[in-house]
């Protein structure tokens, strides 16, 4: 089963149906998703600047990191549930956005950022925790951060803007190709 | 009796501009969410503190100092960005439930960081008790997110 098709089995089942025809369930599970962006991208741009020695410049960067932690996990759990109700409720339209498709290469690039900050940054913490001025390598990190979360912000909402549907066309071959449309030949 | 005041913020220039464009409202919209988030970290490290979780192990009024430019900035440009944004459609806005309650707890949020939250962050720990600033911590958290709750709704009506 191609993803495809996969996600035209999901728009037919009863449940996306009836997200996606919702009165008030979708934009509920709307605004949450925006509350939950204001504490999860909140915090983890806090961390970021603490990183690039903009805010926070006497605390600790670990006892920043530590404490807002659970906290910035707990909203990107919210973040992610009510991402995947989102994409639940409009399945094939999503999936053929070209900017749901550079959000979740944007967010890939966020998870290999963190990780890498914590295998790599955030072991050596000890040799300059206090430090207002942070290495270089936790910089770059932060301010990636910052840029991949602001681009992910950007991306998910230019989802609600069908400039480059699949339905409107025609569209630059760049885009149908990038947004997996089935496009028909052209008759003659 | 507002009405015609909201049919005539329809005839402006900066109004007209953004429905004149394709691109314009989304990425000024785009620029409120971005600021939205850096409310949000900016405003909550300090209510989280408030009631006692998160930055725990420092002081509010620290904090509060060290977050507050953020939090000016991010009012401003959330302004900034916002009166475009409702330029673009004000009668429709004047329709919309969600406007209104957006714009009844935007003033009481602003007033309320400005006035009783900021003299209980800088206060001294002796004169303020854990439950006052529990209070005042989940009351600038519940409005802020009934703000932002409210502006997105706006969009749904």
């Amino acid at each position: 089963m191609s993803l495809l098709a996969y996600c035209e089995w999901l728009a037919a089942t009863e449940g996306s149906i009836a997200l996606h025809e919702s009165m008030f369930m979708y934009p509920i599970v709307e605004s949450t998703h925006v509350l939950a962006l204001m504490l999860f991208v909140g915090f983890a741009t806090v961390l970021d600047l603490r990183l690039l020695g903009l805010i926070l410049r006497r605390v600790p960067v670990s006892q920043v990191a530590e404490r807002l932690l659970p906290w910035t996990i707990g909203g990107f759990i919210v973040m992610f549930i009510t991402g995947v109700l989102l994409f639940y409720a409009i399945p094939v339209r999503t999936y053929q956005s070209i900017f749901f498709r550079a959000k979740v290469i944007f967010l890939v690039l966020a998870a290999v950022n963190v990780w890498l900050f914590h295998t790599r940054i955030f072991t050596r913490i000890a040799e300059w925790d206090h430090e207002v001025l942070t290495p270089r390598a936790a910089r770059r990190a932060g301010l990636a951060s910052l840029i991949l979360w602001g681009a992910i912000i950007v991306t998910g909402r230019m989802i609600a803007y069908n400039w480059f549907d699949c339905d409107i066309q025609p569209q630059p071959d760049f885009v149908n190709w990038a947004a997996g449309c089935v496009v028909p030949p052209p008759t003659p | 009796m507002l009405l015609p005041f909201f049919e005539w913020c329809e005839t402006l220039w900066l109004g007209q501009f953004v429905v004149g464009s394709l691109w314009i409202f989304p990425v000024i919209e785009s620029v409120h969410l971005l600021a939205l988030a850096l409310l949000g970290g900016a405003v909550f490290i300090v209510d989280f503190r408030l009631m006692g979780l998160g930055l725990k192990g420092r002081p509010v009024a620290e904090l509060a100092r060290d977050a507050r430019p953020w939090m000016i900035w991010a009012v401003v440009v959330l302004i900034l960005t916002g009166i475009p944004l409702f330029l673009s459609e004000p009668v429709k806005c004047y329709y919309s439930t969600a406007f209104w309650i957006k714009m009844t707890t935007l003033p009481i949020a602003l007033i309320f960081a400005f006035t009783v939250r900021s003299r209980v962050t800088m206060a001294d720990a002796v004169r303020n008790t854990a439950r006052r600033q529990q209070l005042v911590g989940a009351l600038s958290m519940a409005l802020w997110f009934t703000v932002a709750a409210a502006g997105r709704w706006i969009g749904f009506s």
